[in-house]
């Protein structure tokens, strides 16, 4: 996992509720075998019509040439459903490296965190206030004071993100080594256990 | 101060806790399939390190596979590569595989507690949201990603963040034509799809201790949509009394053992709870979907919500989007609505009682001439059983098209597709854009609703059937 320190970038809006992981990552693409290539199948449904890349959808925000950036901001209730990884993968995959909502579902939280894309959960005032900025507008967010702001208007916010996936994230260590480096206090566990 | 059931078994499998940080969580029983498991396998070759406990994995395919001839090769390549894929993985990972024309084979949430691989008091995980449907027996049990996949390979423990608790109590018998599906579809459009993130839920009260087994697993299947981590029932005799002489359940003086520890597992009378909800059973109508997400249901007799009555703005936007969809109306009654399909099957509702149900239902009628009507059971043993008990004499009968095991149109990840704009009454469990393929109009029900549909052709309060 790439660590990840400091986000300061444009954001592509979706103002949407309850973006579920069928949306993000439709089921037809779970059958790959490896992480890779995701990202042009991110939201498809919603970005082309009749699944043909020639008909994109222009009012889909990922279609909007006036959108770019490595943020994506969504309404409450991000990532819910499937418990797929594949979502998060294909959000890594497009670039982006931080998604900012109200509110996260909880298997995509931990699935974001566990590819290096920061869940950034901010009230509900700020995040109508994000999506009340132009298209110019940049964010910045910091891991190691846990904070977003938007730049232009100096507003920010603190977020919440526990001391040891703070240390993940800014080191980029994985939570895998983490776990093999207790493989003894693991088996003193079930010995005890059993 | 007591202990919540959930507080119990979690405490019992924390290996440690990381200062401000998750706890590692010790997994004593791991499902995987082929969908979210590649990944996962590759992950640790590349790392070089083998399988921690590799006794403690079971595998099956479930979510690709087709569900006529799955005797043949699988025609689609990508679903073949990928099947055939977790056969080499467990194969050399040392994994027990129930894979396609294996006896045991179905879909995961199907199989675990049929073959008494579910057990009280465990701890289970498997790639897949739907795994809460194992909480039914008293277990914590709760869907993880691939990279947590990665981590069960590596060390049979994942790293979390302790849920709060949350209790649902329902109290009170039923309104005839009523099931557990109608409960779970009732409370979610009651607390909405993300009313218990952050929460473990409980199930509890005489209307739950009432239910079998199977309708308890179809409450608990749904908790995540929800958003809850997971769901739980106290078990109980009925528990006990399921489990016991399956396949893998403990035997002779183990299981006298087991006994003794599972009828601990309660919450204590004094144990609190971060959140708790009371339910009257009576209360409770054959409830449908309307909607793009489960959240979105009704009675089965009532109407949509007017969009003009709803103040929060963002709820508004949701369902007029949703009304697009779906190509229904605000304020609209769905009785008496057409429907071309009829989905029976899917985790929370392809077990041998939701397809006794809807025999007994369907015996000596015939289905509508407009709609097509599956049903897919959740495994082999229940096709199996289907036929044992000349189910299949009635659904055939019926006009009822019966298939082998699997996902199926639950995910339209196989052939088995609803076409776009058409509408599906389905007992499954997510109502999502395009879940049961591009532009699919699904509507969440139970079997029974379903059935009725079935037969009439036409969205039907089942209470005017029975
Ligand atoms: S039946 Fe549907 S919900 Fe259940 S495991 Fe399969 S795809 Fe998931």
């Amino acid at each position: 996992m790439k660590a990840l320190q400091k986000i300061q970038s444009r954001f592509v809006p979706i103002p949407m509720e309850n973006i579920d992981t069928d949306q993000i990552i439709p089921a037809r693409f779970l059958k790959a075998t490896t992480r890779d290539g995701f990202g042009k199948n991110l939201f498809r449904d919603w970005r082309y019509e009749n699944d043909s890349e020639a008909n994109p959808k222009t009012d889909f925000a990922l279609n909007n040439p006036l959108y770019s950036g490595e943020i994506l901001v969504a309404g409450k209730n991000f990532g819910c459903g499937s418990s797929r990884e594949h979502a998060a993968w294909a959000i890594l995959d497009y670039g982006f490296n931080a998604v900012v909502s109200s509110f996260f579902a909880d298997i995509f939280k931990n699935n974001a965190l566990n590819n290096g894309v920061l869940p950034v959960t901010v009230s509900e005032s700020f995040l109508q206030k994000i999506f009340e900025q132009g298209n110019e507008a940049t964010l910045s967010i910091d891991v190691e004071s846990q904070t977003i702001r938007i730049d232009a208007t100096g507003e920010q916010e603190s977020f919440e993100l526990n001391s040891y996936k703070k240390t993940c994230l800014l080191n980029g260590y994985d939570d895998i080594d983490f776990l093999l480096s207790r493989r003894e206090a693991i088996t003193k566990f079930e010995k005890e256990s059993a | 101060m007591g202990k919540t059931l959930f507080d119990k078994i979690w405490d019992k499998h924390v290996v440690e806790k990381i200062p401000d940080g998750p706890s590692v969580l010790y997994i004593d029983k791991h499902l995987i399939h082929e969908v979210t498991s590649p990944q996962a396998f590759k992950g640790i070759e590349q790392r070089g390190v083998p399988l921690f406990r590799p006794k403690q994995t079971i595998a099956t395919a479930d979510h690709n596979v087709p569900t006529i001839n799955q005797h043949l090769p699988i025609r689609d390549e990508l679903s073949r590569m990928q099947v055939e894929q977790l056969i080499n993985n467990c194969s050399k990972h040392g994994v027990e595989l129930y894979g396609l024309g294996h006896p045991y084979q179905g879909i995961v949430h199907v199989i675990g507690p049929e073959l008494g691989i579910t057990q009280p008091g465990m701890t289970m995980v498997c790639g897949d949201s739907h795994t809460s449907t194992h909480g039914a027996f008293g277990t914590i049990a709760f869907g993880i990603g691939t990279s947590e996949v990665e981590m069960v390979f590596a060390s049979q423990c994942v790293l979390q963040t302790k849920p709060k608790t949350m209790r649902i109590n329902i109290e009170g018998e039923l309104q005839k034509g009523v099931v557990s599906k109608d409960i779970i579809l009732y409370i979610i459009a009651k607390i909405s799809a993300s009313g218990a993130t952050g929460f473990f839920v409980e199930y509890a009260g005489s209307t739950i201790r009432s239910l079998s087994m199977e309708a308890r697993m179809t409450i608990c299947n749904m908790s995540i949509e929800m958003g809850a981590r997971g769901g739980m029932i106290a078990p109980d005799e009925t528990t006990f009394e399921y489990v016991k002489g399956r396949p893998f359940a403990p035997k002779g003086n183990a299981w006298d053992k087991k006994l003794t520890e599972w009828k601990e597992l309660y919450s204590d009378a004094d144990a609190i709870f971060d959140s708790e909800i009371n339910i009257n059973a009576a209360e409770i109508p054959p409830m449908i979907t309307y909607g793009t997400n489960p959240g979105l249901g009704i009675a089965v007799n009532g109407h949509i919500p007017v969009l003009e009555h709803i103040s929060d703005e963002g709820e508004k936007k949701n369902i007029e989007k949703a009304l697009q969809y779906m190509g229904l109306n605000s304020g609209a009654s769905l009785i008496g609505m057409p429907v071309q399909h009829v989905f029976i099957g899917s985790c929370t509702n392809s077990r041998i009682e939701d397809l006794r149900e809807v025999a007994a239902l369907v015996k000596g009628r015939k289905k509508s001439d407009a709609v097509k009507v599956m049903i897919v059971p959740g495994s082999q043993q229940v096709a199996k059983q289907v036929h044992a008990e000349g189910l299949d004499r009635i659904f055939a009968e019926a006009g009822f098209q019966i298939r082998q095991a699997g996902c199926s149109a639950c995910l339209g990840m196989n052939e088995d597709k609803v076409p776009a704009g058409e509408y599906c009454i389905s007992t499954s469990n997510r109502n999502f854009e395009g879940r049961q393929g591009a532009g699919a109009r699904t509507l969440l029900a139970s079997p029974l609703t379903a059935a009725a549909a079935a037969i009439t052709g036409v969205v039907t309060d089942i209470r005017e059937l029975i």
